[in-house]
């Protein structure tokens, strides 16, 4: 395995089409909620710690081989908002194409055929790590850093955030993020021997209701 | 043996000229440029123009509001289920050069649902002089600048400017309101762009898009040839 390839794969600028997405910065900028770097942090860590719990843990067992069909239908599940379950098959879409291309694998074009219009963004982000010779520690990484670095770079958009201020929130999380990851991991493995029942169903009500906000709204800079 | 590897692929993954199922996708041309330029008029002009004899799809990327879409569904150039409206997140060149993964997927969708396509237009959302299609994305690009924007644009040049597949200089029947020299404007596109080609435009007159539509069919001869 290669851990030069977890850079490739977590780097902000892999084209996977994130960059359109604030992962439900916008809305909560919107609602006032997000007015400043400590509410940025209250909101990455809320994040973190809920829908990033799930989506880590799903990354980690498709990074280990789990049915992709399974894990997409326990998304499914654990995802009440339309506007969500379908942001995440577009992210998922966007970042099956850019890992097909960047590491081809009889794997990754079989979840493809599977999902043409996209799997949910977490079991395609398990099955890239994969595909690029990573493991399930690695794909909760990755899940769990764009999960929280996505809103903090829209941030930096939306409120004209000092953009150092903003990193460091990211720092503050890292403590979090490594807890969390093992976790994901622990979880994973259980899916691979028990099935998708183990994975957590955690959630942010407010995550729910500001994505349908959002997606209601004539004008707005990101799509989710 | 990459080739075998597409076909049998669900998706194509790139500029590939052929789809999965082996036919000849459509010619992609984009067209970029500042704001307000006539990006979205030319477009529409374009899809007047070529309609009845392409297969004519458009992908608009728009700042902060699907207006671009809207405007064309208005105007009803062409029908509703034949134009697509991408969302850029606050960053209009990313989403046509850095990160295509969005416009290609509305192509790609284009072709599904309404193809077969002979020609789908990417309109950018409107950016500065450095903004630049991928040839992941488009095979040719336009970039419209128009004289009300400042004569010496040409002169200052820029990837779009001095780049481009086509410069279009568009607004011509502003010039005398705006005191920009044309004469200036086209010597100054030359020098910067050598043999490519600029056309000057007005929209506002009769059949004022023809020279760009003679260059897409061009393009398009070339493309099917
Ligand atoms: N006078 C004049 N106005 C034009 C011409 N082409 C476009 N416009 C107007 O310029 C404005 C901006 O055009 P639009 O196509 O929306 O620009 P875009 O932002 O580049 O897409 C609109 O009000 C158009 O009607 C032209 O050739 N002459
Ligand atoms: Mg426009």
């Amino acid at each position: 395995m290669s851990r030069a390839a977890l850079l490739v794969l977590a780097d902000g600028r892999f084209p996977a089409g994130g960059h359109a997405h604030s992962g439900g910065a916008e809305a909560a900028v919107r609602a006032g909620r997000v007015t400043d770097a400590a509410s940025l942090e209250a909101f990455c860590r809320g994040r973190l710690h809920t829908s990033g719990v799930v989506a880590a843990c799903v990354a980690a067992a498709a990074a280990l081989g789990a049915d992709p069909g399974d894990l997409d239908r326990a998304v499914d599940a654990r995802t009440p908002s339309p506007a969500l379950r379908a942001a995440g098959r577009r992210l998922g879409r966007q970042l099956m194409r850019a890992a097909r291309a960047t590491w081809p694998s009889p794997e990754l074009d079989a979840v493809a055929s599977l999902f043409p219009k996209g799997a949910h963004q977490p079991v395609v982000l398990g099955a890239a790590a994969r595909a690029a010779g990573l493991g399930a520690l690695d794909a909760a990484y990755c899940s769990l850093y764009e999960g929280v670095s996505g809103p903090a770079t829209a941030v930096v958009r939306l409120l004209g955030l000092d953009p150092f201020d903003a990193t460091g929130v990211l720092a503050r999380l890292a403590d979090d993020m490594d807890r969390v990851a093992r976790d994901a991991v622990e979880t994973a493995e259980r899916v691979v021997s028990d099935g998708v029942g183990v994975l957590p169903a955690r959630s942010a009500p407010l995550l729910e209701i500001g994505a349908e906000a959002h997606a209601a709204r004539a004008v707005r800079l990101f799509a989710s | 043996m990459h080739l075998d590897h597409h076909l049998e692929s669900p998706a194509a993954v790139s500029a590939d000229a052929r789809r999965p199922d082996g036919s000849r996708r459509a010619l992609r041309i984009g067209l970029g440029g500042p704001v307000g330029s006539g990006k979205t008029a030319t477009v529409a002009a374009l899809c007047r123009a070529l309609r009845e004899e392409l297969s004519l799809a458009v992908v608009t990327n728009d700042i902060y509001t699907r207006e671009d879409a809207e405007f064309l569904l208005r105007e009803a150039v062409l029908p509703p289920e034949r134009i697509t409206a991408v969302e850029t997140g606050a960053c209009p060149h990313t989403a046509i050069r850095d990160d295509i993964s969005a416009n290609l997927e509305a192509v790609e969708d284009l072709e599904d649902e309404v193809g077969p396509l002979d020609l789908v237009l990417v309109e950018s959302g409107g950016d500065n002089l450095t903004a630049t299609f991928s040839r992941g994305l488009v095979d040719a690009q336009v970039f419209v600048i128009d004289v009300a924007g400042g004569d010496d644009i040409p002169r200052k040049g820029g990837p779009g400017v001095a780049t481009a597949d086509l410069l279009i200089v568009n607004k011509t029947d502003l010039a005398p309101y705006v005191g920009s020299d044309l004469g200036r404007m086209a010597a100054d596109a030359k020098t910067v762009r050598g043999e490519l080609p600029v056309v000057l435009q007005s929209l506002r007159s009769e059949d004022g898009v023809r020279e760009v539509a003679d260059w897409v069919r061009e393009r398009i001869a070339a493309w099917t040839a």
